[in-house]
């Protein structure tokens, strides 16, 4: 766990400079584009563009490896049934796709800082306000869960030392049953403490 | 009060129990993930949380924890199970399952809130297997195809690992469920809306 920050590398590069909405499209169009794309040849060159963009970004390869981490055993998972199941190419293309996919997509959350990307998904929440929840409400929102989640995680903690005082550390009842009944009551808490500070009006 | 009609307001209490619930499904990721040799997606409690927010919160509220658990992870915050966040879980193969909690949610509660003030423990087991299993596979395995250009069958193959834990998931959740809700009955939806619309806030 690399704390609440996020894998941000701060840097100074053109891609750190694009506004993380530009960012996410650009990434949506990407990821179609992986998709319609068929031969290894042309995927290859998509893994080349993908490596440039790597390099203009200066992040270094440490920072890479960890996007793409997650996926490594599932990429050779997937190669091997392909390669048994279709043919050698059709399985180089498919991995490549599932490998460039993952890896432009940890590129913009290596480059971009999570407050920005999340003043950027922000507007994606705006149809929201349908139900009443309007921008004001959507970021309040954001930061009471960002908030709640030490709060919860203590929780989770001294219900775990209860469950040890108690010698039932192996039911998974004895512990979900008061974090959720903890987090509840805390969440209730909470609700009333905003609306007497007039957030209902 | 203005809980009828389609415009009605987000009551400050439902904003708090939205929230910590989001922090909630991030918590139970932290005990940590077993990772099943040959598929990406872990196996986690988080799923678990999943259903607990659907059956708790009811439909919309519960889609709307979940909404705002992927936004903190698409923003790079390291909320999933495993301290992954980021992009890249979006794009990966198993983007579908993490997309499928919202509609997964949404049904648990849907199902939950037709069931009263006091849903019996068969009611909640159906929820959170239609729910927390049947939806999010249903969302999960055509995407999982897609990415990978695998065939539906071979998709539907790789996720059977899955399918004990996951029963044993959709088990506890609702036996965890049922405790809460008798702990604490403003944990049905029913009797929540009851509360709001006699004049709680």
């Amino acid at each position: 766990m690399n704390g609440l920050l996020g894998a941000y590398v701060p840097g100074s590069s053109p891609l750190h400079r694009l506004p993380a909405g530009v960012k996410l499209a650009g990434l949506a169009v990407a990821c179609t584009v992986l998709v319609l794309l068929g031969s290894p040849a042309a995927l290859g060159v998509a893994a080349v563009v993908v490596a440039g963009l790597y390099a203009l970004s200066r992040v270094s390869l440490a920072a890479a490896w960890a996007q793409v981490k997650p996926v490594r055993w599932f990429a050779v998972a997937l190669f091997g049934m392909q390669w048994l199941f279709v043919d050698l190419q059709g399985a180089l293309s498919t991995v490549l796709r599932v490998v460039l996919a993952v890896a432009l997509a940890g590129l913009v959350t290596l480059t971009t800082r999570a407050s920005a990307m999340m003043a950027a998904l922000e507007r994606c929440l705006s149809p929201a306000r349908f139900v009443g929840l309007d921008p004001f409400r959507v970021s309040l929102l954001l930061s009471l869960t960002i908030r709640s989640v030490p709060v919860v995680a203590e929780l989770a903690t001294r219900v775990r030392e209860a469950q040890r005082a108690r010698g039932v550390e192996r039911s998974v009842r004895a512990f979900a049953v008061p974090l959720v009944v903890g987090s509840l009551r805390h969440a209730d808490a909470l609700g009333e403490a905003l609306s007497a500070r007039g957030l209902d009006d | 009060m203005t809980n009828a009609g389609k415009q009605r307001r987000f009551p400050t209490g439902d904003l708090a129990r939205v929230a910590v619930f989001a922090a909630l499904i991030a918590v139970l990721g932290l005990p940590g993930t077993l990772n099943v040799f040959g598929n990406v997606v872990p196996i986690t409690l988080q799923t678990l949380g999943v259903m607990l927010a659907g059956a708790i919160l009811g439909s919309w509220r519960a889609a709307l924890a979940v909404v705002v658990l992927l936004v903190l992870v698409a923003a790079g915050l390291p909320l999933l199970a495993g301290g992954r966040g980021g992009l890249a879980v979006f794009t990966a193969p198993s983007a579908g399952f993490l997309f499928g909690w919202i509609p997964g949610a949404a049904v648990t509660g849907w199902l939950v809130e037709r069931a009263g003030r006091s849903p019996g423990l068969v009611r909640l087991l159906m929820a959170c297997l239609v729910g927390g299993m049947g939806v999010v596979y249903l969302v999960g395995i055509p995407v999982q195809a897609l990415v990978t250009g695998v065939s539906l069958a071979n998709a539907a193959q790789l996720t059977q690992v899955f399918l004990p834990g996951d029963l044993i998931k959709v088990v506890l959740a609702a036996v965890v469920v049922r405790g809460v809700q008798r702990a604490y009955p403003d944990a049905v939806p029913a009797v929540h809306q009851e509360r709001l619309r006699a004049g709680g806030r």
